[in-house]
């Protein structure tokens, strides 16, 4: 196994600061309990737990952070920040970092790139929350 | 003879498994027995009633209680025989709960091994002869060893409740660790600004003497009358003299290192230790200075106004009665250069928790800043390893050290506040924050301060240039991780000091695995020793935080004027006894005493000088192990003689 390399330069807080910004919560505050990824529906879809990816951005872990699915699995369906110890609000965490994500890579999704069968079973509130999230 | 049996039920810890009313029926048959009865709970007041009113109406002259362990109510049911002038040593206690019902589950194993076990108490109670409880004088003068924050509060404890007390502190000045750290957790007060009230109150209170620079060397005696030798080592400077003017480290030209601040800083050969230092005076280095014996340098007795210094000053041995003893005398930090992969002691600015808080304290060698010891810079990242030492009992310390977890946030915590822009990393194994406040202290250092924790182990630190490599491990994210840090400072643990393994040995009591005294019980007797009148306070016992310690010394402090307030102490009655003319002066016995109870002594025999053994009453704690070593039976464990012993074991045989 690789060693990942822990740094804490301007890029690393920049990134903790931007998703902490967005989603308004304390990341700091998680104590990695792992009662979020317990409770989740969706954990054994997700490549990394819920407490995983948190924990990952309080280390500075970006490129990481990102390419984990986890928060593109998650369906806010909020019991995660219902049943959190620290009151964090992990599914706006979770929205944060789609958020961050669409934002700095605008290409992630191209709607004329969607297959046509895919796109007749997407809701439109997908697609518009899909460019409400590109907007800063 | 007439023998009262009383079978408790214990509700149905005991009659759950051994059929009471059947054993009762039993006894009536067992020799000399008058009454035998059962009740649901014998400790209770009607319980005890029912004996009482045997005693007196069948004139009992023996009685046995079947229950639970002698542990927990033989004082109890004692009381009763006292109350109706029965002997209090004439009662028997058969042990059929813990022994019985407890360790068995089949009621007709339990009933017969319940009838064998009364018929041999029954049989034995028969032998068993009246006991005096003998009187001994109380001397009502404290011996308090160790004057860190326990051997203070013991001390300040004692003296205000009106008893004499002496506190002996080893090094120039009370204060112990607690006089070298900054802050202290979880309310941040300054650990100097609540200590040193303390120790002022020490050096000015009447009921206490101080003395400094010394050590016990010798311990004789027994509860209530302990002989204690103290040795004081020479100051160099006359306490009174001494007017703090500091002229005359000016003109030392001996540089050595300063203890205080674990080698940070550098000190002459006459120094006072920190400001706050108590006894407030100056003093001489022996090892360091140029003037003593031979006199080459004498320049602080010649710029000395008040003329305190006095090379020619001799250790002083003081004999001194004390009635008891507090045992205060500490911790040390684990040897963490024992630690090779942590490089400590060759990677400079990889530092001990004791070492990072000199550098914290606005009194310390860099003033309260926060700088490498290599090159003096700011460090921007600091990693904190938890557990240096605890919690490895394959290389290191078995056990937590309890308060590195608390200590180690407080420190990445007071880095965030001198150093705004740095980031403090934790490395930990599990946080344990047991303590009032502690928890919420543990999160505001995350929440607020941002200080990071990884959960899992540092394997390796290197030198990297000018900083520090950390090969890690997130146990979370399940990744190996590598990080460079500027400064790295070790949570080191606690073992056991050096005094406190010399006292132990000196006053007798014992020591667990781990070094540390034993506690009379863990739970129950903390501050009590196996011996009677020695006390122990704060981390002789393991480790412990300021408010525990502080909690402890008062307790042991308690406990120990429950002894100085009294006018004599009884004795129990169930200890050795010589028969002389059996005795051939051996001293079998004597070594195999475990509290020194036994010594031989002449005496004259029909013209003859002949040794014999010498039980001390007060010092026995009736353990048989000299009625057992002795080749001769000729000595007798009162309460359990041989011939009682002999006829309790044929009567379990019996069918």
């Amino acid at each position: 196994m690789s060693f990942e390399y822990i740094k804490f330069g301007k890029e690393e807080k920049d990134f903790i600061e931007k998703i902490e910004e967005i989603s308004g919560q304390n990341v700091y505050s998680c104590y990695q309990c792992g009662k979020c990824s317990a409770g989740c529906a969706f954990s054994s879809y997700m490549d990394k737990t819920v407490n995983q990816l948190i924990h990952l951005i309080q280390v500075g872990q970006k490129e990481r952070v990102l390419a984990a699915n986890t928060h593109w699995v998650c369906a806010s369906c909020l019991t995660c920040s219902v049943r959190c110890p620290r009151e964090i609000d992990v599914a706006a965490l979770m929205e944060a970092v789609r958020e961050y994500q669409l934002r700095e890579e605008p290409e992630k999704v191209k709607i004329s790139n969607i297959p046509k069968e895919v796109l007749d079973k997407l809701p439109n509130i997908a697609l518009v929350s899909n460019f409400r999230k590109k907007t800063e | 003879m007439k023998i009262g049996v009383y079978i408790c039920e214990c509700g149905s810890n005991i009659a759950g498994t051994v059929d009471v009313e059947e054993i009762a029926e039993r006894a009536k048959e067992f020799p000399n027995v008058e009454v035998s009865r059962v009740y649901k709970y014998m400790c209770s007041d009607p319980g005890q009633e029912l004996i009482k009113k045997d005693i007196e109406e069948k004139e009992l002259d023996r009685v046995v209680v079947a229950a639970c362990s002698p542990r927990m109510h033989e004082p109890t049911f004692r009381a009763v025989l006292e109350d109706k002038g029965l002997n209090p040593y004439v009662l028997e206690i058969v042990n059929i709960r813990e022994q019985v019902s407890w360790v068995h589950e089949d009621m007709k194993e339990g009933t017969e091994k319940a009838t064998s076990l009364l018929k041999g108490a029954v049989v034995r109670s028969s032998l068993m002869q009246p006991l005096e409880r003998k009187k001994v004088g109380v001397n009502h003068k404290a011996l308090v060893i160790g004057g860190g924050i326990a051997g203070i509060q013991a001390a300040l404890d004692l003296a205000d409740m009106g008893f004499k007390t002496t506190l002996v502190e080893k090094t120039s000045s009370i204060g112990g660790k607690m006089a070298q750290l900054d802050k202290t957790f979880p309310t941040l007060d300054c650990s100097q600004c609540i200590l040193s009230p303390k120790m002022v109150d020490v050096s000015r209170h009447p009921n206490i003497e101080l003395l400094a620079l010394s050590e016990v060397i010798e311990v004789d005696g027994y509860v209530g009358n302990f002989k204690a030798k103290i040795k004081k080592s020479p100051r160099y400077v006359i306490e009174e003299k001494c007017t703090l003017c500091d002229d005359c480290v000016d003109v030392c030209p001996v540089i050595t290192h300063d203890e205080y601040n674990q080698g940070f800083a550098p000190r002459k050969a006459i120094y006072i230790s920190y400001p706050q230092a108590i006894p407030a005076s100056y003093l001489i280095d022996p090892d360091a200075c140029l003037g003593i014996d031979p006199l080459i340098c004498a320049k602080c007795r010649d710029v000395c106004g008040p003329e305190a210094i006095d090379f020619d000053m001799q250790p002083e041995i003081i004999e001194e009665e004390y009635g008891s003893i507090i045992i205060a005398t500490g911790y040390e930090t684990y040897p963490i250069e024992n630690i090779g992969e942590y490089g400590y002691g060759t990677i400079p600015d990889v530092i001990s928790g004791l070492d990072f808080e000199r550098l914290l304290s606005s009194g310390g060698p860099t003033g309260g800043k926060i700088l490498r010891p290599s090159d003096g810079t700011i460090p921007k990242t600091v990693v904190f390893v938890h557990c240096a030492g605890s919690r490895d009992p394959s290389k290191h310390l078995p056990y937590c050290s309890k308060i590195c977890c608390m200590y180690s946030t407080k420190h990445a915590l007071m880095y965030k506040h001198l150093v705004h822009d740095g980031t403090a990393i934790n490395f930990y194994i599990d946080i344990r924050t047991a303590g009032k406040d502690y928890e919420e202290f543990y999160q505001r250092a995350a929440e607020e301060d941002h200080v990071v924790y990884i959960r899992g182990k540092v394997s390796e630190l290197f030198q990297d240039g000018d900083r520090i490599l950390i090969k890690g491990v997130d146990t979370l994210s399940g990744e190996t991780v590598e990080l460079h840090a500027d400064l790295v400072v070790l949570a080191t643990g606690m073992i056991p000091s050096e005094g406190t393994k010399k006292m132990a040995n000196l006053l007798n009591v014992s020591i667990g695995i781990n070094g540390f005294i034993r506690e009379a019980h863990p739970k129950l007797k903390p501050v009590d020793t196996a011996i009677s009148g020695v006390f122990v306070a704060g981390t002789v016992t393991g480790p412990k935080d300021i408010p525990e310690t502080v909690s402890n010394a008062s307790g042991a402090a308690s406990r120990a004027a429950g002894i100085l307030a009294q006018d004599e102490l009884e004795i129990e009655g169930t200890v050795a006894k010589v028969e002389e003319s059996l005795c051939r002066g051996c001293g079998l016995c004597a070594e195999a005493c475990p509290y020194n109870a036994i010594e031989l002594k002449a005496v004259n025999r029909y013209g003859h000088t002949l040794q014999v053994a010498f039980v001390n009453e007060a010092l026995c704690k009736g353990c048989g192990s000299c009625a057992a070593a002795c080749l001769n039976g000729a000595i007798n464990q009162l309460g359990y003689t041989d011939s009682q012993i002999l006829a309790l074991i044929s009567a379990l045989g019996e069918e």
